[in-house]
């Protein structure tokens, strides 16, 4: 018998098809696009070729605000994970004051981040935030708009309050994780407080903490609203990370092509620390045999 | 396999030995704050001593209070009421650490991040023992639960069987303990694995001396292990004993019927002197128990109940189970089940048959606890 040829089994494939084009490699394409490309306006466009790439990898603008990006995110991780972990290690385990504690850890997480960035930047104000008028009132010298240390500092301080509750219930539910008889071991085998952290807690979180730290990490490298909302990228470029410099770039200054090359190059860190983090989870768990 | 042919230096070590009578006096656990009637306890009041040396098994269903007890000998749980004494020393608030106590969980423990090497190692490290002294140690103790050739392997990477090893060898591997408690330690072994093993605790406790309580609800498991056997059953001791003696003299109907396989026949009966009355039935009696009231029962082995052709009272056959060396015959006499085994070869009447129970073999029970002959209650 002679077997039916009929294409017409193509067409089910179609809304995946059109709703990734549409979603994902078209946007990519048009930015890709102008990437290659230079305009004077008038929707005129003249090759480029890789001339916005090799421009902004000589950039000092741009090398500088990487910089910054790296030391914002190295700082806050430093802060956030360790400080995460502790809160997680020392709330209670079970009962009404584990909800309650869970309720309050979940608060900042439920704040919009450009409503986070306007409560700190009232709050840090010298004339009238609460934060800025005490210190000021103590004769410390604080003005996140004039010092970059104290912008640097307050947008720091602000992402830490915002985002340390994240760290923390993430350890918390790999703590719950963990079952009693490991505790009872530990204490049958006369282990010190620290040994069952280190051999038993740390351990055990190991998984949840490379996630918290994948999350903490790209969100970080990723800010924008936030330090916008304080700072303004201010004073001078001190707290310009790369997002704030992008967007200066594309709408500011509206250079759309080294814009567009900026953003595949961001892109490209991005996509290639979560792969790092990504190879190195499925290690763990590799090895611990799931 | 087994560790009887290991030189008894090697696997002592040549340390001290501190071992402990453990006293429990007056001791109950509830784990509600405040608890109101007896019901409410996990842990009814018990005196019981664990002599030096011994090797227990605490045996009973699931949720009978073994692992109540046992945690509260380990210092993991404050019983609510009552003392636990190590050698006439008062330890009830003294924290695990403290007791200096081997404890192996049903489910394996072990430290994901260390080589077994360094698990074995772990407790005496703790105790601040010098490094040539625990390498002999752990040696010793990887030779008995024969995980040399995989010291240096990270425990995370072993198999279940092997984890639960090396946490029977953690609990081993301190010569020093005042004992060493199992609970329901072989749950997660496989049973060729589960007989090797036993046996191996068994030759372990009469090379080291260590008290051991084996708490386990498999009746198997615990005559095997033990000396002597502590048969708990809803948060009480309803008896302590060898194994003979619970299967002989059972204190309690409950231990007539978990002691055994199938447990023992109990019939609701009246007793006069040295006969009892089960519906129209009457039987003789090995002795004089006088007229109890209350709730009479008479308890016989299935061991003890044999088949005649003519002689001996009427029973109707349900079922014949054939197990292999034996037979099982479940039959009723006058509307209560009577289990009975008979050997392989016998020929059994499909319909009406006679059995006939051996007269010193049967106990008599006055609301569940043991009569003794002469009207003396014991329990």
């Amino acid at each position: 018998m002679e077997k039916t040829l009929n294409q017409k089994a193509w067409f089910l494939v179609l809304p995946v098809f059109l709703l990734v084009a549409f979603s994902a490699v078209i946007p990519l394409m048009t930015v890709v696009n102008y990437s290659l490309q230079d305009t004077f306006g008038n929707n005129k466009f003249f090759w480029a070729g890789l001339e916005w790439y090799t421009e902004l990898l000589h950039s000092e603008r741009l090398w500088s605000a990487f910089g910054r990006q790296i030391i914002f995110s190295a700082i806050i991780l430093a802060i956030e994970v360790p400080l995460g972990v502790f809160v997680a290690l020392n709330m209670p385990k079970k009962g009404v004051w584990a909800s309650l504690c869970l309720v309050l850890m979940a608060l900042p997480l439920l704040i919009p981040w450009n409503v986070v960035g306007t409560i700190w930047q009232i709050f840090g104000r010298v004339d009238i935030g609460l934060l800025g008028h005490t210190l000021a009132a103590l004769g410390i010298d604080y003005n996140y708009t004039r010092d970059p240390l104290a912008a640097w500092i307050t947008i720091i301080t602000m992402d830490v309050w915002h985002w340390t509750s994240l760290v923390a219930l993430l350890s918390y539910a790999g703590l719950q994780s963990i079952p009693e008889a490991y505790y009872q071991a530990a204490k049958i085998d006369q282990a010190s407080r620290w040994s069952v952290f280190w051999f038993i807690e740390l351990p055990k979180m190991q998984g949840v903490l490379m996630i918290a730290i994948l999350i903490r990490f790209m969100d970080s490298f990723m800010i924008y609203t936030e330090p916008f909302v304080v700072t303004g990228g201010g004073p001078g470029n001190a707290t310009t990370f790369l997002s704030i410099d992008l967007v200066k770039m594309a709408l500011g200054q509206f250079d759309l092509g080294p814009a567009a090359a900026f953003s595949l190059m961001y892109f490209l860190v991005v996509m290639l620390v979560s792969w790092v983090f990504y190879t190195v989870m499925t290690n763990l768990d590799k090895k611990a045999g799931y | 396999m087994g560790m009887a042919h290991w030189p008894r230096r090697l696997v002592l070590g040549g340390g001290l030995k501190d071992m402990a009578k453990i006293t429990l006096s007056k001791l109950a656990h509830s784990y509600l704050p405040d608890p109101k009637g007896e019901a409410d306890y996990a842990l009814k009041e018990m005196d019981h001593v664990w002599e030096d040396g011994q090797a227990y098994a605490l045996l009973g269903p699931s949720g009978c209070g073994k692992t109540t007890l046992l945690n509260i000998i380990s210092g993991l749980l404050t019983p609510s009421d009552g003392r636990v004494l190590f050698d006439d020393i008062d330890v009830t608030q003294a924290p695990t650490a403290a007791r200096n106590i081997a404890q192996v969980f049903q489910f394996p423990v072990v430290y994901d991040t260390m080589s077994v090497r360094k698990n074995l190692a772990f407790p005496l490290r703790n105790r601040g023992m010098d490094r040539a002294s625990i390498n002999t140690r752990v040696e010793a103790i990887a030779a008995i639960i024969e995980m040399t050739d995989v010291l240096e392997r990270k425990a995370q990477a072993l198999s279940a069987d092997a984890k639960q090893k090396i946490s029977l060898g953690r609990a081993l591997v301190r010569e020093d303990v005042n004992a060493i408690l199992f609970d329901e330690p072989l749950t997660v072994i496989d049973p060729a694995m589960k007989w090797a093993l036993r046996t191996q605790l068994k030759s372990i406790h009469a090379a080291l001396g260590h008290t051991m309580i084996y708490v386990t609800h498999d009746q198997t498991e615990a005559l095997t292990f033990a000396d002597q056997v502590v048969v708990m059953y809803e948060g009480r001791v309803v008896q302590i004993g060898t194994p003979q003696a619970l299967f002989e003299t059972p204190a309690h109907t409950f231990v007539g019927y978990f002691i055994g396989s199938p447990g023992m026949n109990v019939l609701d009966a009246r007793v006069e002197g040295t006969f009892a009355y089960v519906g129209d039935e009457k039987i003789a009696l090995g002795a004089d128990y006088g007229r109890p009231g209350g709730k009479v029962q008479i308890g016989i082995r299935p061991e003890f109940v044999s088949l005649h052709g003519k002689t001996g009272m009427a029973a109707k056959i349900h079922r014949v189970e054939d197990v292999g060396r034996h037979k099982i015959v479940r039959a009723e006499l006058c509307g209560q089940a009577v289990n009975m085994i008979a050997p392989e070869g016998a020929e059994i009447a499909a319909d009406a048959a006679r059995i006939q129970f051996k007269p010193d073999a049967i106990s008599v029970f006055v609301e569940d606890w043991r009569l003794e002959p002469g009207g003396g209650k014991q329990g």
